[in-house]
């Protein structure tokens, strides 16, 4: 990976406290063009409120955020997609309700030149997308609520790169998946890495990710440990990382590194 | 069936599984929850018809059933959204008292004197201003519940209050009548009815819309290759849909006008009288043509519209629609706008109908509306509902209040029935929907 190209996106000392306690605290991460990273730490750790700062769901209270370079106002994810930046939500973010085409294209619908929507067409594209990801799928009519946990996973993924995001953001993309459903997703991230899309990969878990990860950013207490390229280091010193907030010689070491803590 | 083939065999149609029944029900997409509602409701009409000796199933009750359910179905196809979004609405009935008030007093004290006594323009006038209104008064209650964040229940449970006593202030209680003479043509009546042959016409036109919709959906589905329903299907519905309006039609035009009325008409006309008197048929009552065309609008709204689709995203995940970059808040607020468009639309029925504006104008109405609603299949817990079941809800409420009225139930019976009917109606539902699932 080439390291001087500039980054994708930039959060620079980011910081956002709910009443009073400092979910994070002055963190920075980065992203490049074709590159998968790995946010990893346990939970309460800051790293879903960190990247909901960037899909525009949390307010910063300070710090900045680049995208391409530029300085990037995201008030809300309305904001992020206009940057190109997707989120596909642990929830899953879908409305149970209605079915696959509408909530692929929800907030964005297509219109007809009559401003009606235009469900023919938008199902006729759900089919296109779908069929990529997920060619068993079959069950277009039905509100998503009936569909499986890896069914409804397909949709918000579908949903995330149908309007060609650069980047995109998978927090626990595979906790409520089976074994072979968690692999359909592997290959899903590798197929959208080739095509230059940056990832934000979130877990708890560092075997859901480490493989697929190009680097790796570990999180505890709202403060980020490091950053590590995964070529670098091995999975017991992440884990280390992860526990106990200490750095192995090879990562880069963040305001949360044990030293720090020991200081402070 | 040669479509079928025809398409590619990964777009087919799931082999049909289960008994003719079920065939025939995948074969034409029919819902079966509103066939079970028509079914319930046909159940109530003949159960009143055998129990009030034949009184209830004739001309003249149908069509002065249709009329007495116009203004709460108007009202019910927006309380589907409210409810949808999950919301509640309980200043409809408020709201109609306040805005019919408001109109009636535009039209017989202020335009009188602006424009002149009946001018033609006075019916539309007194009805946009009443619409302004209401669309303002819903409007305001949707921007505190969603900018200033009081749930909906106590918000619209402070305006049931604060409009019915807004009613009282504009004329302190007094009753407002007579009415402009065109503006009484939306209450139905003799003269608020459209007569026999504009309602063929009317029937007619609705038939061919009918299979205008199905050929055109038809043609959509083929160009992108969804998977089609037999032809047999088609017909059957365009047949079952044309009869079914040609029906209604038919007993409207069998509705004739009361013999003084029809005497005094021919008298004035120069018409000879038959023996046995002068058939003159009613058909369709203006009221009903408001709240058809109304709950033809709505659906269009709630199916084809980007706030349709926003109300019901809503409804299922708000967080979700929010984070889909949804603006949930103003989607709220022009739900209860609409809201009251549609409360000035039923005040604008129900005080021509009763050629007056009283301040019990609309009192208890909420609850008609959120109980057709619910009957029509609206879930309060969000995110389900549809406008025709609503309507048909609101018909299955009247349909109960006129038939023990035909069978001389006292009033506080009537409401122990209704109650009763609304609870069990409600749980019915339950059980069909933890069934579906």
């Amino acid at each position: 990976m080439d390291q001087n190209t500039t980054p994708l996106v930039e959060m620079k000392d980011i910081s956002i406290s709910f009443g009073g306690i400092r979910a994070v605290d002055h963190a920075s991460i980065d992203l490049y063009p074709g590159e998968v990273v790995g946010l990893l730490g346990h939970n309460g750790a800051g790293k879903s409120t960190l990247i909901k700062i960037l899909s525009g769901a949390y307010k910063r209270d300070s710090g900045e955020i680049f995208v391409n370079g530029e300085p990037a106002t995201i008030n809300n994810p309305r904001d992020a997609k206009e940057f190109g930046i997707e989120t596909i939500y642990q929830t899953l973010a879908v409305a149970d309700n209605v079915d696959a085409a509408a909530n692929l294209f929800l907030g964005r619908e297509l219109q007809t030149p009559w401003g009606t929507l235009d469900d023919v067409a938008m199902e006729a594209k759900a089919r296109e997308v779908m069929g990529r990801l997920n060619p068993n799928f079959k069950r277009f009519k039905e509100p998503v609520k009936s569909l499986s946990g890896g069914q409804r996973q397909s949709v918000a993924i579908a949903r995330a790169i149908l309007f060609n995001a650069r980047i995109l953001i998978m927090d626990e993309p595979t906790a409520a998946l089976g074994p072979q459903e968690t692999q359909q997703v592997g290959e899903l991230i590798t197929e959208l890495k080739k095509s230059g899309i940056g990832i934000f990969l979130i877990s708890h878990d560092i075997h859901d990710v480490f493989d697929l990860a190009d680097r790796v950013t570990v999180m505890k207490n709202g403060q980020v440990v490091g950053h590590a390229r995964t070529a670098d280091v091995t999975k017991d010193e992440v884990l280390g990382m992860i526990i106990l907030g200490k750095c192995p010689p090879k990562a880069t070491p963040g305001a949360g590194a044990l030293a720090y803590s020991e200081a402070g | 069936m040669t479509d079928e083939v025809t398409a590619p065999t990964a777009l087919q149609r799931n082999p049909s599984k289960g008994g003719l029944l079920d065939r025939f029900f995948q074969a034409t997409e029919l819902d079966t929850r509103m066939l079970g509602m028509i079914g319930a409701l046909l159940l109530i009409w003949i159960g009143f018809d055998v129990f009030s000796n034949g009184l209830f199933l004739t001309p003249r009750n149908l069509w002065n059933l249709s009329v007495q359910s116009a203004s709460i179905a108007v009202m019910a196809t927006g309380m589907v959204l409210i409810i949808v979004s999950r919301n509640i609405d309980l200043s409809v009935g408020s709201i109609l008292g306040f805005v019919g008030m408001m109109m009636a007093t535009v039209q017989t004290e202020l335009l009188p004197s602006l424009i002149g006594f009946d001018h033609p323009l006075t019916w539309a006038i007194a009805l946009l201003a009443g619409i302004g209104i209401g669309v303002m008064i819903g409007g305001f209650h949707g921007l505190i519940i969603s900018f200033m964040g009081v749930p909906a229940f106590i918000v619209t449970l402070g305006g049931l209050l604060v409009w019915r006593g807004a009613a009282w202030w504009v004329t302190s209680g007094r009753t407002v009548a007579p009415m402009d003479s065109t503006f009484r043509l939306m209450g139905g009546g003799v003269e608020g009815s459209i007569g026999a042959t504009a309602s063929w016409a009317v029937g007619i036109i609705a038939c061919l819309c009918l299979v205008l919709i199905l050929v055109h959906s038809r043609r959509q589905r083929k160009r992108f290759l969804f998977p089609l329903r037999p032809l047999w299907a088609e017909f059957l519905l365009a047949l079952l849909g044309c009869f079914l309006i040609l029906g209604a039609v038919y007993i409207a035009n069998s509705y004739p006008w009361p013999r003084a009325i029809a005497n005094r008409y021919a008298e004035a006309n120069g018409i000879p009288i038959p023996e046995g008197g002068l058939f003159i048929a009613h058909g369709l009552a203006i009221p009903v043509l408001i709240a058809i065309l109304v709950g033809v609008f709505m659906t269009f709204v709630a199916t084809r519209t980007r706030f349709g689709r926003y109300v019901f995203a809503i409804g299922g995940n708000p967080e979700a629609a929010e984070l889909a970059g949804i603006k949930t808040r103003w989607v709220k607020v022009k739900i209860f706008a609409l809201m009251g468009g549609l409360c000035a639309v039923a005040a604008a029925i129900s005080s021509a109908r009763l050629n007056a504006a009283t301040n019990a104008l609309g009192t208890l109405d909420e609850l008609y509306v959120i109980a057709a609603a619910v009957i029509g299949g609206s879930s309060l817990a969000g995110g389900a509902g549809t406008i025709a079941g609503a309507m048909l809800g609101a018909v299955v409420m009247q349909s109960l209040q006129s038939g023990m009225v035909l069978m001389g139930i006292d009033t506080p019976l009537q409401n122990i029935v209704v109650g009763i009917v609304l609870v069990f109606a409600v749980w019915l539902d339950t059980l069909y929907r933890s069934r579906a699932k």
